[in-house]
């Protein structure tokens, strides 16, 4: 009896695996593992947060405050957009739809660009205003409120730049897997059967944007309430 | 288990969705609620909106909702081991009784300036 197309193995079908379903199934999973690391990763850097504002207080909305929040509230937008442009890449590979497919990806690699470019301008203020917390070019300019020390505000910019700069890599990373995803989505190469790199890339990135959801209000809206002015 | 496909529409939802709770972290963060609510109130509605719009990720763009029993398995247990090491560590610094920063820190205090 003839095997129909669904019984014949797909070319992209691994050997050690039954069929494609299991394939997909398994690779989610291992991203799944993946991310759990990651959960640690980050969650190890949001512990050191958590301990020196709760014993710095002050010293955190000062600092705090003088991040450009107009920029953070833009770039938060523009990372979420681009999880929803994702999704529709992941959408558009699991219907079959290549030029759209290919299109969404392209509009979140921009998009993950824009992002970078704004974090770029921001840590040029930074520099601009000696808030690099480096040995030497750290200087805070600014009145601070009476018991506060200034290398708890330096502090804070290490922290800061620690986590947004991890958190800038893991896009840059990923930028990167998503040209090697448009490249082969252009060449037909992911179909409603056949679509994993996509749908884990997808996985990635919407993990990279959860932890932005994070790191917006925790770096640059902590002090806001208490003077931050506009 | 076959593949589940996420209608376009519960995307535009969800991300209608975060929208709103990015408008919401804005708006609160301006406004005192430490003051009026209770000391620490900002932070705690800073956490609980990103708490929301995490799990709205998790569960929709990344189809957890629709994954194996495995899947569920694995995602709750990184962020619970996430919580164990944020429990311990804070059993750890809140209960010293002499000083509740990290030591070395604070006698560098005088050296670094």
């Amino acid at each position: 009896m003839a095997t129909s197309h669904v019984d014949a193995a797909h070319s992209a079908l691994a050997h050690h695996f039954d069929n494609m379903e299991q394939q997909r199934e398994a690779g989610n999973l291992g991203m799944w593992v993946f991310l759990a690391q990651e959960v640690m990763f980050f969650g190890g850097l949001f512990l050191v947060y958590t301990l020196y504002r709760s014993s710095y207080p002050e010293a955190f909305a000062a600092a705090s405050n003088h991040l450009n929040w107009k920029l953070g509230a833009v770039n938060t937008v523009v990372l979420i957009v681009s999880s929803l442009t994702m999704a529709l890449a992941v959408y558009f590979a699991q219907t079959g739809v290549r030029r759209a497919q290919v299109l969404f990806l392209i509009v979140t690699m921009i998009l993950g660009t824009t992002f970078l470019v704004i974090k770029a301008i921001e840590y040029y203020d930074k520099y601009k205003d000696h808030l690099i917390p480096v040995a030497g070019m750290f200087q805070w300019e600014g009145e601070l409120p009476h018991g506060v020390a200034t290398q708890h505000v330096q502090m804070f910019y290490w922290i800061y730049f620690a986590m947004t700069g991890l958190h800038a890599l893991h896009m840059i990373i990923g930028l990167g897997i998503m040209t090697w995803l448009v490249y082969h989505a252009w060449r037909g190469r992911f179909t409603p059967e056949y679509h994993a790199p996509v749908e884990i890339s997808g996985l990635y990135w919407h993990f990279v944007d959860i932890v932005w959801i994070f790191l917006f209000p925790l770096l640059y809206l902590l002090g806001r309430h208490v003077g931050g002015g506009h | 288990m076959s593949e589940h496909i996420v209608s376009k529409k519960i995307y535009f939802v969800i991300f209608g969705a975060l929208m709103l709770g990015t408008l919401l972290t804005v708006l609160a963060a301006f406004y005192d609620m430490d003051e009026k609510v209770f000391h620490g109130a900002n932070t705690v509605v800073a956490l609980t909106i990103a708490v929301i719009k995490a799990t709205l990720v998790v569960l929709y763009f990344m189809h957890v909702r629709y994954s194996s029993r495995l899947t569920w398995v694995i995602v709750i247990a990184g962020f619970f081991w996430m919580g164990i090491m944020f429990a311990l560590t804070f059993s750890d610094y809140w209960t010293r009784p002499t000083t509740s920063q990290p030591k070395s820190v604070s006698e560098n205090v005088e050296h670094v300036r």
